[in-house]
């Protein structure tokens, strides 16, 4: 079991009802992480939608995860 | 060159002599305003919200990409966040080159480039109390434009 810092913005912090928490996980990548996060607390966006960031860098879904890393889902951004 | 996320205000005076340069010819500056209505719906105020870090450097990378494309002598671009009402200024960039051409390219790169791809995100305030994060992540026609020879 490893443990994610997982920060939450926009629709997903809302839906979440926080802007951060540390998940005890056994995924191996965020894609398998997002899976896990999504059915427990029903977030309507499908991964495809999203992106992801581990450490303050975008990263591919497939990308290793470690224990003790920064991660955070990406929903479609709407700036200007 | 510089990219930020901020909280308070802008200082419009102090953005515009940050792209002072002798050997600038030209300069373009765009200001994104919060506008009253969208998609046909009035709208009473926006919520930005922000992960600074990655907008950052993201927006960073997006000012680099428009120095190699552009002749520029400064760009600049920061996006507000917060709680914002009608008439707020949410956005400002501006660059200086040489030349107009370059300016008003460059100008429209980045602040097309910003909507696409840095992690900011809009929420609707509605006049029928409803609210809706926006999440229509267009890019704009004019991104992934070519130079001009």
């Amino acid at each position: 079991m490893k443990t994610i810092h997982v920060q939450y913005f926009a629709l997903l912090r809302e839906q979440r009802g926080l802007a951060r928490e540390d998940v005890g996980t056994t995924a191996a990548t965020p894609a398998e992480l997002y899976a896990e996060l999504r059915t427990r607390h029903n977030f309507t966006l499908a991964a495809e939608q999203l992106r992801v960031a581990i450490g303050g860098e975008f990263v591919p879904w497939t990308r290793s995860l470690e224990s003790g890393a920064d991660v955070v889902f990406i929903p479609p951004v709407a700036g200007g | 060159m510089d990219f930020r996320i901020s909280s308070p205000p802008l200082d419009l005076d102090a953005l515009k002599r940050s792209l002072v340069d002798v050997h600038a010819g030209a300069c373009v500056m765009f200001e994104g305003w919060v506008r009253n209505h969208n998609e046909g719906k009035p709208v009473l105020s926006l919520e930005y919200e922000s992960y600074a870090l990655l907008a950052e450097r993201e927006g960073g990378r997006i000012l680099a990409e428009a120095r190699e494309r552009f002749a520029l002598t400064a760009a600049v671009c920061v996006h507000r966040i917060g709680h914002l009402q009608l008439g707020d200024l949410a956005v400002w960039c501006g660059v200086s080159a040489a030349h107009r051409g370059a300016a008003f390219d460059a100008c429209r790169y980045i602040i097309d480039e910003t909507k696409a791809r840095v992690p900011i995100w809009k929420k609707e305030y509605y006049a029928d109390g409803a609210t809706q994060w926006i999440n229509c992540a267009t890019r704009g026609e004019f991104a992934g434009a070519v130079p001009p020879a």
